[in-house]
């Protein structure tokens, strides 16, 4: 039987309908429509469905939606103000740290994390910040040169 | 995944209420990150969800010097790891935490959830047992509290009954300076311990009066070296000391052969790590 929740996501508010059984990534791809949050493993080993919940990056495949009642979530479509990206997106695409791209939402948010609580991260604080998104492309490091770069502003 | 039924209840009774009406078909929440698996997998069908995320007291984390360390039943890796009073006087828990998952788990999973899954490996497990943690039960029968020691019964069993939950964990307070060390094997960053070793050592004048020696990984249940504990006792540290120290640990480990790595090498770690761990105590005492 479905229930009836609230939630913010990316600061708009969102009354929704959902079985106990769904997670929070099958929320907003299917629910909510915002399918930039990637379905990578579902099994919370590979962070392609990262998002920011209350501002902590989290698994939402891991995630049953009714747990995100009352809070709030950041996705990648979050980011950018209109037509200004982040200075996180702007330094992935700068530096080349997008290959496929199934990655970056999650990437991107990890990074994100990072510097909003470490703004100026050694390399070491770098890869461990984003040692829970995996990237079978780029061998990361274009990536860690792209928050570096975000990081220097 | 089977569908059920989801209840976020407000206080603990509430919570034991609920675990006791629906009885086996039920299952407690708090991070998430294993159960949702289990669920996902049908490892596990529970009719009903009892989310513990609500309750007040379960989110607790807090230090004393009197009292010690409180951990509340819903609070996180993360929050463990990040706490500064934890920082300044369990070390070794907060070294234990960040190797728990990713920081996306961490962000998630709760330190006595991972303690009810009962894993032989689990990261937080060697640590919490070096402090002396204890595990506050709340039920229908009213609160009791035990060692966790006691609390493991073996692989993914605990002494929880039915309707029972954890509340919290209580790691008594330092009674002077004390020295640590935590080390574990590991395949990959994320990967389960292969075998992991903790040593918490507290010394007056250049004898340990306070050792404990804890070992993940090498048996049914994460245990203490006692006998390894008692080398170390009452002594001065000495190279050969430490060597007849951890080589009794491997002695009184465990371990089996697994599709991660054989019985003979991790008993061969044992001894390894434990001799690193307990250089790191008494490195840290300016012992050694």
């Amino acid at each position: 039987m479905k229930r009836l929740m609230t939630l913010t996501v990316n600061g708009t508010p969102y009354e929704v309908a959902i079985e106990p059984r769904q997670s929070l990534l099958q929320l907003l791809r299917e629910e909510l429509h915002l399918t930039g949050t990637k379905e990578g493993c579902s099994e919370g080993e590979c962070g392609a469905c990262t998002v920011l919940l209350d501002g902590k990056t989290v698994d939402s495949c891991l995630i049953f939606a009714l747990e995100a009642q009352g809070r709030e979530v950041t996705t990648i479509e979050g980011l950018a103000q209109g037509d200004q990206l982040h200075p996180v997106q702007k330094a992935f695409a700068e530096y080349g740290a997008v290959q496929c791209g199934f990655c970056t939402p999650g990437m991107i948010l990890a990074a994100k994390a990072l510097l909003d609580s470490n703004p100026h991260p050694t390399e070491v604080e770098i890869r461990q910040g984003i040692s829970g998104n995996l990237c079978r492309c780029t061998g990361y490091v274009k990536i860690v040169e792209a928050i570096q770069a975000a990081a220097r502003g | 995944m089977k569908n059920f039924e989801y209840f976020d209840p407000m206080s603990v009774g509430e919570a034991v209420a609920l675990l006791r009406q629906h009885g086996g078909s039920a299952k407690v929440l708090a991070g998430g990150t294993d159960l949702f698996l289990r669920m996902h997998r049908r490892v596990v069908l529970p009719d009903v969800i009892v989310d513990l995320k609500r309750i007040p007291e379960l989110a607790n984390l807090s230090y004393s010097d009197q009292d010690g360390l409180r951990i509340g039943a819903t609070v996180t890796h993360g929050e463990v790891a990040d706490h500064a009073s934890v920082q300044q006087h369990y070390g070794a828990l907060v070294t234990a935490a960040n190797w728990v998952g990713s920081l996306q788990t961490r962000h998630r999973g709760t330190v006595v959830g991972n303690l009810c899954n009962a894993s032989p490996a689990a990261d937080t497990a060697p640590a919490l047992l070096s402090y002396g943690a204890i595990v506050a039960i709340a039920g229908p029968d009213g609160q009791r509290e035990m060692l966790l020691e006691t609390f493991f019964q073996g692989p993914g069993r605990t002494a929880l009954g039915p309707a029972e939950i954890v509340t919290a964990l209580r790691l008594p307070p330092p009674l002077g300076p004390r020295g640590w060390g935590y080390a574990r094997r590991t395949r990959t960053v994320i990967d389960i311990a292969l075998v992991s070793s903790c040593v918490v050592i507290q010394a007056t004048n250049g004898v340990c009066d306070e050792v404990r020696v804890s070992l993940g990984a090498v048996g049914p249940t994460p245990l203490r070296a006692t006998q390894a504990e008692a080398v170390l006792r009452g002594q001065s540290p000495s190279a050969a000391l430490l060597a007849e120290a951890s080589r009794m640990a491997a002695e009184e480990s465990r371990p089996i052969s697994d599709v991660r790595c054989s019985a003979e090498y991790r008993k061969d770690m044992v001894e390894v790590l434990s001799k690193r761990c307990m250089e790191s105590a008494f490195s840290m005492l300016q012992m050694l």
